[in-house]
């Protein structure tokens, strides 16, 4: 097994004190189109001290519900972006995945690709989830792109999800079972 | 329309707030029936009166709190009896979007027309009185007579996530149903 888990070609999964993720964070938000294509909220313009309200509250939660990486090149270690599993389900070894590139020039580029491919063997291999799903709306052309790349499978279209700019938009369901990526990796490494 | 003016009486059931001293000891013992798991705690875990009586202050609390859930009970209207628990949850007031559940307790009390009655309420109350675009409901594959009862509705099938729900010893799949505004006010 190799040791790189968190090692891919162009990035490194990686862990932030809660101080710099917050500054990330407050940082990205302020460009609305990351804020669009990431979440159906209201866009918001929070404060580096609330992000780092919440991250430290994560920190002191024992509960492996949710698990935060940053996302950092292998060349020059610039910090571009976050993934996370949300509401991993143990039970039924379910977790949605969320990842943003915060970094608009590394955008469509195989970053946030090479950060996936990641985040589905720790999943898979050291979780050991039996499926992985997202939920991307259907305007973000670049990240179904992206997760179709990775191996994740249509499954819906949720119709008229979002409203925005007084258009609706359908979100769609994506969803990798273990079995469709053990077709896909040569097997452990 | 209904045949009601009342927001909460339908044919056979009406919706209710919880009673607090009453309904903990009938819904400790339907935590006892592991297909009333999505309603309940989630996972099948029997409960003591007491810690349901806890669960459903802390979902008084958070309907305060969020204003993002609408939490029922269900009560039979020939006798006022606690039949099943309801509720509107993941409320996006932004979007105009939620999700629904209900389920009807005692086994003897299903298949007579309760939960049908509740899901027209439940439309109604969603629609008219929170002003909603679109209602979710996902039931595991295997819940058949709750997928055909919000068929029956118009609700239709919009995802299906492979194996995303493993109980009774196997995976089943998930079923995403939505039902929007424009279909429902066609349907009355």
């Amino acid at each position: 097994m190799s040791t790189a888990l968190f090692q891919g070609q162009l990035v490194r999964l990686s862990s932030e004190n809660p101080q710099t993720m917050a500054e990330a964070f407050a940082r990205w938000n302020q460009n609305s189109e990351y804020f669009r294509l990431l979440d159906s909220d209201p866009a918001h313009l929070w404060s580096a001290n609330k992000f780092k309200e919440w991250l430290d509250k994560d920190l002191e939660s024992t509960l492996m519900a949710n698990l935060l990486f940053s996302i950092r090149t292998l060349d020059g270690d610039k910090l571009i972006g976050f993934i996370a599993f949300d509401s991993l389900n143990w039970s039924d070894r379910d977790g949605y995945v969320a990842i943003g590139i915060g970094e608009p020039e590394f955008w469509g580029k195989g970053y946030g690709s090479d950060a996936m491919r990641l985040m589905l063997r720790y999943g898979f291999t050291e979780l050991n989830l039996h499926r992985v799903s997202l939920t991307v709306y259907a305007y973000n052309s670049r990240g179904i792109r992206s997760y179709e790349k990775c191996g994740f499978k249509h499954e819906g279209r949720i119709r008229e999800f979002v409203l925005r700019d007084g258009l609706r938009s359908d979100m769609l369901h994506m969803g990798i079972l273990r079995s469709d990526w053990e077709q896909l990796e040569p097997g452990p490494s | 329309m209904d045949n009601t003016d009342s927001l909460y009486e339908g044919r056979l059931v009406r919706l209710g707030p919880v009673d607090h001293e009453k309904d903990p000891p009938i819904v400790a013992r339907w935590t006892h029936d592991p297909s009333l798991r999505s309603l309940l705690a989630g996972v099948a875990r029997p409960l003591s009166p007491e810690a349901v009586r806890r669960l459903l202050e802390r979902v008084e609390k958070q309907m305060e709190e969020t204003k993002n859930l609408f939490h029922f009970t269900l009560r039979a209207r020939d006798d006022n009896r606690l039949v099943g628990l309801a509720r509107i949850s993941w409320i996006d007031f932004h979007n105009g979007t939620g999700a629904l559940n209900l389920g009807v307790g005692d086994a003897s009390d299903r298949r007579r027309g309760y939960g049908s009655d509740a899901l027209n309420l439940l439309l109604r109350f969603a629609f008219d009185e929170l002003n909603l675009h679109r209602l979710s409901v996902w039931p595991s594959a295997d819940n058949l007579p709750f997928i055909q009862m919000v068929e029956k509705a118009g609700f239709e099938e919009e995802a299906r996530r492979r194996e995303a729900s493993f109980h009774d010893g196997s995976y089943w799949d998930v079923l995403h149903l939505g039902l929007l505004r424009t279909k429902w006010e066609k349907k009355l």
